[in-house]
């Protein structure tokens, strides 16, 4: 039903007399009632190219686009997105963002009352949508009160009520704890199956939908495009979900897509492997940097969190992790000083954070919040590093040094709008841990980052934590499961605001089959990376 | 009317009426009993009809705000009084003004009669102000965007988006603030201003991104679809929109200007209303839009309106036809007729006819 011939994208960059081309020549059908999940390493352009399929792009964001969208045989390039409304829905990267109402059910009608449907119909069809994606006990409520997931779904049930033919969404589950994202998946299986609606899908974490894809759209870093079977386009891709990785170490023919197909062909390799790997814990006596203690914080007459308990020690990296609203930033602000305590001690490096000034926290805990844009507020990487460096009264370089160790060889005069999600991370990364603060706490680092970016981020937070003389306590809050198995030496799970399982990664995350990494999965308790498996493997063939 | 008193929403328009219709009421006297018996309808209705949402908040700051008036106007009349006749109160030394300013002498004495001239003066603003309150407390305002007529949509839109952005922007600035706070700030002189600069930079961008972020996602939903409308419809009702609106203008400077010719005057001005009508008309009927679970006008819709209209009509006729009641004075006892009674009670019927107010308590129970 939607063709894609030949789409070239190219912003033209007058003063230097050269383009970029962001697309080159995509080719890519979809037809009635498929799902294709689109990938591709960050910057790729995959969001661009699902802007030029609902007609956002070029007409938001500029550029010279040539090549043809065909909806059912007609061309539909010149059509701007409003007129295209009625067949492709489209729901972008941050539904907080777009929504024009402020109530869920006048939200889900929005759109229908812009393409002039009878009244009748539309309430029909607002029953229906409510119904279809399991909110209908939030109809009257407000908007921004809601949760990611809730308002994720809402933002696709707003389009869905003008019952497009063809779904375009935008990461859908980026934002998103696993079992949220998981109901969001379902309902969009739900709807292709049901109502033979088209999805155009595209995502960072392939291991959330390519279980469910008909079809895979990979785009490279050259240009070149390849659409397929998931399970043959994911031979040789770049980036490939930690199951994929696991096949093709183990030379699984057709590669297995769902932990069932693995778990099916495991036990040979089991077998090959033998015990899963030991992990040395931390000296348990060495001194806590972080110390809480039936911590209370509430908000008005609400607890967000309630008796919470947390120990974090140099050396180690904790994830944090929990549905979304169940308090992980409150606590990783109570942590830094901001959210005072109703209840309970919080010591962080032996001294109440709240009580301290704003200069002290920032030498005891280094933040980095949710959205690191909000740190930056200079025109170049070079300004954004030496008022750092004035501000920590640090000599002069030292978060350029440490920039240079996240991520080397930006170019100083950038703008810091313009890096890319991993680098801007990096940077306030730098600009934290300038002031040498000995707990590192992160919100949610791995939004928009692809598997090579997390794992460096990985790998640096490790090295950051164990830097001989300088140990850093590090927690990390995150909804991405392989994250933590690839980054964490203990795991607490927070729900309602209270922990509700806390302790080293591989018995508690193999505990939970909503946080147990796919590894984990299928090769059970004890095996978390791909890795591991690797360097068994590898010792094996020495042997 | 047994169902009118199942909660739900009763139509803005009906709020606003009669609010509209009580300020009237109000601006016809200034007898200071009748003024209070206003005053204390308005309360009651607010507080047994207004529901549980954010708006419902703002009718305390517009009485706070009626209290400024009176005390403000007491004030100034004792700054400003003069020497008027009466009752001396309390005697402040008195600063003459030069004679450019002939006239007018600062503090002096202060009477009886002003202080109650000012009483009644100000509370008969105050009154107008709660009332207008009391709409704003009473009536959903983006409901009340939603009733405006087809032809107005977009700047209905618009407006609601309008009100929606405040608290985002304070969402936005809270979040900014925390953030900064965990690197450190500029120093030297110019600290303030460079603190500023680094709340503003990051709140601004938040805003630009959100504001094209939210306008694409507006486009995506089919806003602003023109349909079949074709580009010489769209400029034969604009046409007409705009003859009409000068028209009106034209109308009213010359009703205004009593040397302009009298042809220009009223028949210029209905005929300026009738082309903006008709173009309104031509636009509404051409929008391809629809609405959601309109607002209807029911009997407690009419009620409401109609007691607000009947109240402000029954000061208009006591104004007419019993001046004494309606503007005391300050020389005599202010007194209070049966006629005067009826048109300032009158008002206080939306405490029975208006649906019960939908509140977060409500609904839970409907749920169980």
């Amino acid at each position: 039903m939607l063709e894609l011939r030949g789409i070239t994208l190219r912003y033209d960059a007058p003063e230097t007399a050269s383009a970029t081309t962001v697309l080159d020549g995509i080719d890519l059908t979809v037809a009635d009632g498929e799902l294709v999940v689109l990938a591709g390493p960050t910057g790729v352009g995959k969001s661009t190219l699902l802007g030029v399929v609902a007609g956002l792009v070029p007409s938001y964001t500029g550029g010279t686009l040539t090549g043809d969208v065909l909806l059912d045989g007609a061309s539909i390039v010149e059509q701007p997105a409003r007129e295209r409304a009625h067949a492709i829905g489209y729901v972008g990267q941050n539904p907080a963002a777009w929504f024009v109402t402020d109530s869920v059910e006048e939200e889900l009608a929005f759109g229908m009352e812009q393409l002039g449907l009878p009244a009748p119909t539309m309430r029909r069809r607002v029953e229906e949508t409510l119904d279809l994606l399991g909110i209908a006990d939030l109809r009257h409520r407000d908007l921004r009160t809601l949760s990611g997931g809730q308002q994720q779904r809402v933002a696709i049930g707003a389009v869905l009520a003008t019952h497009p033919r063809l779904l375009v969404l935008d990461e859908p589950t980026s934002a998103l704890d696993p079992t949220a994202a998981e109901d969001v998946l379902a309902t969009l299986t739900r709807l292709v199956h049901d109502l033979g609606v088209s999805v155009l899908v595209a995502e960072h974490r392939l291991e959330r939908v390519v279980p469910f894809a008909d079809r895979l759209c990979l785009l490279r870093s050259d240009g070149a495009v390849e659409v397929g079977d998931p399970a043959e386009v994911l031979q040789d891709a770049p980036i490939a979900p930690p199951l994929v990785e696991l096949g093709r170490l183990a030379g699984w023919q057709p590669l297995p897509l769902t932990v069932r197909d693995a778990r099916r062909r495991a036990p040979a390799l089991k077998e090959r492997l033998g015990d899963p790997p030991r992990r040395d814990q931390p000296a348990p006596d060495a001194d806590s940097a972080v110390d809480v203690r039936r911590l209370v914080v509430s908000h008005g007459r609400t607890a967000v969190l309630r008796e919470v308990d947390l120990t974090l020690r140099p050396g180690t990296v904790t994830a944090l992790m929990g549905r979304n609203g169940a308090g992980k930033s409150t606590l990783l602000w109570a942590l830094q000083g901001r959210h005072g305590a109703a209840s309970g001690t919080v010591r962080v490096a032996g001294q109440d954070p709240a009580r301290l000034t704003p200069e002290e926290r920032r030498a005891t805990t280094g933040l980095v919040p949710q959205s690191p844009a909000d740190l930056l507020y200079l025109e170049t990487v070079a300004a954004e590093c030496a008022a750092a460096d004035r501000a920590a009264r640090a000599d002069a370089g030292s978060c350029r040094g440490l920039l240079d160790r996240l991520a080397p060889g930006i170019d100083p005069d950038r703008h810091p709008r313009d890096l890319s999600e991993g680098q801007r991370l990096a940077l306030a990364v730098a600009i934290v841990l300038t002031a040498r603060p000995p707990v590192l706490l992160l919100d949610e680092p791995t939004r928009g980052l692809d598997y090579p970016a997390k794992r460096a981020l990985a790998s640096l937070l490790r090295e950051l934590a164990a830097e001989p003389g300088a140990a850093r306590a590090i927690l990390v809050a995150t909804h991405d499961v392989e994250f933590v198995a690839q980054v964490a030496d203990d795991l607490v799970v927070l729900a309602e605001g209270e922990v509700v399982s806390a302790g080293p990664v591989v018995p508690t995350v193999s505990e939970s089959p909503a946080f147990a990494p796919q590894v984990t999965k299928v090769l059970g308790a004890g095996w978390l990376r791909v890795d591991d498996v690797a360097a068994r493997l590898a010792a094996e063939v020495a042997r | 009317m047994g169902a009118g008193r199942l909660a739900r929403d009763l139509h803005p328009v009906a709020w606003w009426v009669w609010a509209v219709g009580v300020a009237v009421a109000a601006s016809f006297t200034t007898n200071p009993l009748l003024l209070l018996v206003l005053l204390g309808v308005i309360t009651l209705v607010v507080l047994t009809c207004r529901s549980d949402q954010p708006w419902a908040r703002s009718f305390r700051l517009y009485v706070w705000l009626g209290v400024v008036v009176v005390v403000v106007r007491i004030l100034f009349r004792i700054l400003l009084g003069g020497d008027v006749p009466g009752h001396v109160l309390f005697t402040l030394p008195s600063i003459p003004l030069p004679d450019w300013a002939a006239g007018i002498s600062l503090l002096g004495p202060f009477t009886r009669e002003e202080l109650l001239a000012a009483t009644y003066e100000g509370l008969r603003l105050a009154t107008l102000l709660i009332a207008v309150g009391a709409a704003n407390a009473l009536a959903n305002p983006k409901r009340l965007m939603k009733s405006l007529p087809p032809a107005l949509y977009e700047i209905g839109t618009a407006m609601t988006v309008a009100i929606s952005v405040v608290p985002q922007l304070a969402d936005s600035a809270r979040r900014v603030r925390a953030a900064q706070q965990l690197r450190g700030g500029p120093e030297g002189r110019f600290r303030r201003i460079r603190g500023v600069r680094r709340l503003l930079v990051p709140i601004l961008e938040d805003a630009f991104d959100r504001s094209l972020a939210l306008a694409a996602g507006m486009d995506a939903r089919g806003y602003g679809r023109t349909g079949e409308l074709t580009a010489q419809q769209r400029r034969r009702t604009g046409a007409l929109i705009i003859a009409g609106l000068i028209g009106v203008c034209v109308g009213v400077y010359a009703f205004l200007d009593s040397t302009a010719p009298r042809l220009l005057a009223l028949p210029m001005l209905a005929l300026g209303m009738l082309l903006a009508l008709g173009g309104f008309a031509l636009a509404g009927r051409r929008v391809q839009r629809t609405r959601y679970r309109p607002d209807r006008w029911q009997v407690p819709e009419l009620v409401v309106a109609a007691s607000g209209i009947a109240a402000g009509a029954g000061m208009w006729a006591l104004q007419r036809w019993e001046t004494q009641v309606a503007h005391p004075g300050v020389l005599v006892r202010p007194e209070v007729s049966l006629l005067a009674l009826v048109a300032v009670l009158v008002a206080v019927v939306p405490v029975w006819a208006a649906p019960l107010p939908v509140t977060a308590q409500r609904r839970e129970e409907v749920r169980v």
